[in-house]
């Protein structure tokens, strides 16, 4: 028996592969800044916000790191229509990518926040900064800071997972192979190749963060 | 035609569940022993084995679980073995599963103190008596909470076998979607499902963390 592979009738397609990379950097874009910005709130919920929010905070957080994400994928695509929300397969993949990596960075940042020592808490009061101030200026970057390896990870982690939009056809470098070997029947060679192609990315985006962290969100080398 | 009711939908999807819990529980034994035997060749330090294990790694949690399976699903019809969904999708949550726990496991090993190493060299253990009776006990102690919280990992990774028609949960709650065009129901049905056998084993994950923490 003789396998023969034919990559380059795949990569002759590389307009399709280009446009489907695109895809999932902006919706992985996207869902990391909205994500991001949920999971802090949550965590400020979590750690400091009214009995009542803890506990609806804390049911979300469990309700969703004990799902899958192609179920709340498939709930936010084809239950919400249902129930009277009409979503385009874009906007339903940006939803539910947020909704999912909200909570998980929920429980990253919190982890950072109960970190924070005591003494920087009075050091705020002593300088007369409200709960507000407090939060962003004394409290946040410094948990960031600790826990930004664990939130690069977990964006990295969306980024893979969002391969599973291709399946609400969400035009995303899964859904890009899947057409391409609709094509041309090469659909081994048509998934290596976007499988090389996702761990570069990943690759890619881990150094990205690395490098974007330090620098824009929780600044310079201070603490 | 006929009519579902909601007992109908939980019912059927209960009978799909046991498949997921099936193949979670294929994945998770297979994932452990094959997990298990690229810690040894690690930790042995066998020629190579250092650059293949951290390559295996990173090729597993570098890159998305979807692919791996349709690599698996359409890889396996190359070399002319008959791929039922059954097949590849063991296959490829078996091969995932082993790559993220000896990599859970790696960092276990690698908190047991050093001179636990040296304490068994100096009463002339060998090496696999060194591992055996003096590093993986305490190893394992430290892994169990971290292993089980990845089993949660696992049992929705399955969720993704339905795309190459692997009949379960998921599958089902699609199959019975397209019967009963209730969407909204049926996905929240199984969103429940999911969260029933997840939410235990989360639980438990973290009273073993606790009880480590305690101990100390």
């Amino acid at each position: 028996m003789r396998i023969e592979f034919d990559f380059l009738a795949v990569l002759a397609q590389w307009p399709l592969l280009l446009h489907g990379v695109a895809w999932t950097l902006g919706l992985t874009a996207v869902s990391a800044l909205l994500g991001v910005g949920l999971g802090v709130a949550c965590a400020w919920a979590r750690s400091q916000g009214p009995r009542w929010l803890r506990w609806v905070v804390g049911a979300y957080v469990e309700l969703i790191r004990n799902t899958p994400f192609i179920v709340q994928l498939f709930f936010v695509f084809f239950g919400l229509p249902a129930a009277g929300v009409k979503l385009t397969p874009e906007t339903a993949a940006v939803i539910a990518m947020v909704v999912n990596l909200g909570a998980y960075a929920a429980e990253i940042v919190r982890a950072g926040i109960d970190a924070t020592p005591r003494g920087q808490f009075e050091a705020a009061a002593s300088l007369a900064l409200n709960r507000a101030q407090t939060f962003i200026h004394v409290v946040l970057p410094p948990a960031l800071r600790k826990v930004w390896p664990a939130l690069t990870s977990q964006i990295i982690i969306v980024m893979l997972g969002s391969a599973v939009c291709g399946q609400i056809s969400t035009e995303e470098l899964s859904y890009a192979a899947n057409l391409i070997q609709s094509r041309n029947f090469r659909a081994f060679e048509a998934y290596i190749i976007a499988t090389g192609i996702y761990l570069l990315l990943a690759i890619g985006v881990r150094g990205l963060l690395n490098w974007f962290g330090p620098r824009f969100i929780f600044g310079g080398r201070r603490g | 035609m006929v009519d579902f009711t909601l007992w109908d939908i939980l019912r059927n999807l209960l009978l799909a569940a046991r498949w997921t819990v099936a193949l979670s529980l294929i994945a998770f034994v297979g994932g452990g022993l094959v997990g298990l035997g690229l810690l040894v060749a690690r930790i042995a330090r066998w020629p190579g084995a250092e650059r293949f294990v951290a390559g295996y790694v990173q090729l597993f949690q570098g890159t998305p679980l979807l692919m791996q399976l349709f690599l698996a699903y359409f890889g396996l019809a190359l070399f002319g073995v008959d791929t039922s969904p059954w097949v590849s999708a063991a296959l490829a949550l078996t091969l995932y599963t082993s790559a993220f726990l000896c990599e859970i496991w790696r960092g276990c090993v690698a908190a047991v103190p050093r001179g636990q190493w040296e304490a068994a060299q100096s009463l002339a253990l060998n090496f696999s008596e060194q591992l055996r009776h003096v590093v993986l006990p305490q190893a394992t102690r430290i892994a169990i909470a971290p292993t089980v919280g990845f089993l949660v990992q696992v049992i929705k990774g399955t969720a993704l076998a339905s795309v190459i028609g692997f009949v379960e949960l998921t599958k089902a709650g699609t199959m019975i979607t397209n019967a009963t065009f209730q969407p909204f129901l049926v996905y929240s049905c199984v969103a429940l499902m999911y969260f029933l056998l997840c939410f235990p084993v989360s639980l438990t994950a973290r009273a073993l963390e606790r009880k480590l923490h305690d101990r100390r």
